[in-house]
């Protein structure tokens, strides 16, 4: 058990009463980050969020500060996108920090926007989360009425409006291509990278930095600690805390902030201090370990660290900090089958690949679901999957521009692999031994957990 | 019903004032137009391409790529209920079928009095509180079916007015910027570098000796 004593650093609020006004906030340290800031050059934030080696919280795990550095010098104006579109199915973290802790945020929202030279902030929630919304928008009339925000901001020369925005229903918004042409005001589909990569042709084919909402609630911390302090906690690539949803068949389902790269799964689903362990005394089964687009994990990677390096090693990610945890009694087949039909009804329908193999994918795992299989669908799963993502490999190779058509062989090349008796039984297979239990879903064997911090 | 009432035009120009560009404002405009009339109706779309200065095509174009918008009347009430995975495994999928039975229609359907519209739907981040559903938005966590029903009973017989509005009303707190805070929206052509970076320039790096 490697069960730390971090501190809260994004949700210390979350159970403070009226957390979200700017009262509680400005008496528990709130707009002191940003005040830090201003007392700085702009190179001299970026250079300590370099430090914290912040990692992005929405699912490539991307450094932020390096992110940052992408702009092209000399181009004007840059915008700042918050992606606040949280969709990936098991995920709830951005919701609460939005929810609890707006001011938080839209002090992170300041602090980057002062850091890169953005002009303009659009904090872009999504659609179905209406008390977010609301939250939000009485956040920042208060911080306008405090001139935190707009014009002159706490008397200085730095000044750029923050505007809340707001979806309509489509997972794929939360992809940053498509998040920037829905906020154009078009159908939210991914564009092609290259040539418009954010960074350089964004918004309006200007320099844009889309920071997902967690990333950002870290800066006034940073700011008002420094990014040493920051990125003593934490091991390897993966700094900091960070929020986990723990999802599904646990006893205490539930969003914990721990330590960074340090904590392991085992902690988070057994430890009474996090989920509690598998309800009812049942045996764990598989679980996702960040999001439904990650590739499924089993017992024997209980023991590794939520690390970004060796997550991603032993063949699936941390993703959006979404685990979901399956008990023995689950039925991977229809589990697999919903993870499918959601990519499947998501598919924005651009590229081919995805828009019509994720609903075949879907049509086939029905039928199996059924009872109607045939013998030959297990194949047939396996070469639609391969057509989408060649090889199903980890990480997926592409023949799609976003990455939403691979995320929907994950399941099924973890389904299909680990529990094939499962689906040749439905199919009517003479089913005598069940598939021996070994490796990871993919064909890379996990790291042995010995390796962290070696 | 129904081009945007006077009110709401003096609304809609505010929020197309944020943006750079007017097309920005749309999704936010085709909110408002659901909030006015509880759907998006074909005069809506007309009136906010004309606000907006695209066509009516180009509004439809992106109303109907956004599930949360409407083109035909729905219920006063709009039940999602999630059945992605976190839910699945709590009971998400009986869930919306003993939704299905209560109100004596297929997810997808309206019922005959207009009350209630029925949803299957994705994920809407409260996986560790499933299963889960939402009532025009407004969550209900870890729901049973007994509570499903007593929740039922009590929006037909009036609802929560307080905390449930009517279909289409998201945010009940509008973001207003002051005219003397606005720092004003930032127009590709027309805004140059920041003057708090031209102020304090990084250092030129070391010369190399």
């Amino acid at each position: 058990m490697t069960i730390t004593e971090a501190p809260r650093i994004v949700s210390s609020r979350f159970d403070v009463a009226d957390g979200h006004t700017i009262d509680v906030y400005e008496s528990t340290h709130g707009y002191e980050g940003l005040r830090a800031a201003l007392a700085k050059r702009p190179d001299e934030v970026v250079e300590e969020v370099k430090t914290a080696s912040l990692l992005g919280r929405g699912g490539a795990g991307f450094p932020a500060g390096v992110k940052w550095g992408f702009c092209p010098p000399g181009v004007w104006p840059r915008y700042l996108v918050v992606n606040g579109d949280e969709s990936e199915p098991g995920t709830y973290k951005d919701r609460l920090l939005m929810e609890r802790d707006p001011h938080q945020l839209i002090e992170g929202a300041l602090i980057a926007s002062y850091a890169i030279g953005c002009s303009q902030a659009f904090l872009y929630v999504r659609g179905e989360m209406a008390l977010a919304q609301e939250r939000i928008a009485a956040a920042l009339n208060e911080a306008y009425a405090k001139g935190y925000v707009g014009r002159n901001i706490m008397g200085s020369d730095f000044s750029v409006d923050v505007v809340l925005h707001w979806g309509a229903g489509a997972y794929i918004v939360g992809e940053e291509t498509a998040l920037i042409e829905s906020l154009e005001g078009n159908r939210g589909m991914p564009r092609l990278k290259p040539p418009f990569f954010p960074a350089a042709k964004g918004l309006y084919l200007q320099p844009t930095v889309v920071n997902n909402v967690e990333t950002l609630s870290n800066l006034p911390w940073i700011l008002r600690e420094g990014g040493a302090a920051f990125a003593e906690l934490g091991a390897e690539a993966s700094r900091g805390t960070r929020l986990f949803a723990v999802s599904g068949h646990v006893r205490q389902p539930g969003v914990y902030e721990v330590e960074f790269g340090v904590t392991t799964f085992r902690d988070l689903i057994y430890s009474p201090l996090y989920a509690g362990g598998i309800r009812d005394g049942n045996e764990i089964k598989a679980y996702i370990p960040g999001g439904s687009s990650a590739p499924w994990f089993f017992e024997e990677h209980l023991d590794l660290p939520l690390e970004k390096g060796v997550v991603d090693r032993a063949g699936s990610m941390l993703g959006s900090g979404a685990v979901v945890v399956f008990d023995e009694t689950t039925d991977v087949v229809k589990a697999a089958l919903r993870v499918v039909r959601f990519y499947a009804r998501e598919s924005c329908g651009k590229c081919t690949p995805c828009r019509e193999g994720t609903s075949w994918l879907e049509k086939i795992l029905e039928r199996i679901s059924d009872g109607l299989g045939r013998p030959s669908d297990l194949e047939l799963l396996v070469d639609v999957c391969d057509n989408i993502s060649p090889g199903i490999a980890w990480p997926p190779k592409q023949t799609t521009i976003c990455p939403l058509g691979p995320s929907a062989v994950s399941p099924i090349a973890s389904a299909v692999t680990r529990f094939r008796d499962e689906f040749a039984a439905r199919i009517g297979e003479p089913v005598t031994v069940s598939t021996p239990i070994t490796g990871g879903a993919y064909t890379a064997a996990p790291d042995a957990p010995a390796e962290v911090g070696a | 019903m129904s081009r945007l009432t006077p009110e709401n035009v003096t609304l809609a120009e505010e929020i197309i004032g944020r943006y750079p560009r007017p097309k920005s404002a749309l999704i936010p405009l085709l909110h408002l137009a659901q909030e006015q009339d509880g759907y998006v109706a074909d005069d809506a779309m007309e009136h906010l391409a004309e606000l907006v200065g695209v066509t009516p095509a180009e509004v439809l174009g992106t109303c109907s790529f956004y599930e949360m918008f409407k083109r035909e009347p729905v219920g006063t009430y709009v039940v999602n209920v999630c059945t992605n995975i976190s839910c699945q495994l709590l009971g998400g999928e009986e869930l919306l079928h003993h939704a299905e039975e209560r109100l004596g229609i297929r997810a997808g359907s309206t019922t005959a009095d207009g009350r209630f519209t029925l949803e299957d739907v994705e994920c809407i981040a409260a996986c560790t509180e499933a299963p889960c559903l939402q009532v025009n938005y407004r969550y209900f966590h870890r729901i049973t079916t007994d509570e499903f029903d007593a929740l039922v009973d009590e929006l037909a017989a009036g609802g929560r007015p307080d905390e449930i509005p009517p279909h289409g009303t998201l945010a009940r707190v509008r973001q207003h910027i002051p005219d003397d805070r606005a720092a004003g929206p930032a127009v590709p052509g027309e805004c140059g570098e920041p003057v708090w970076i031209t102020a304090r320039p990084a250092p030129a790096p070391e010369p190399r000796s």
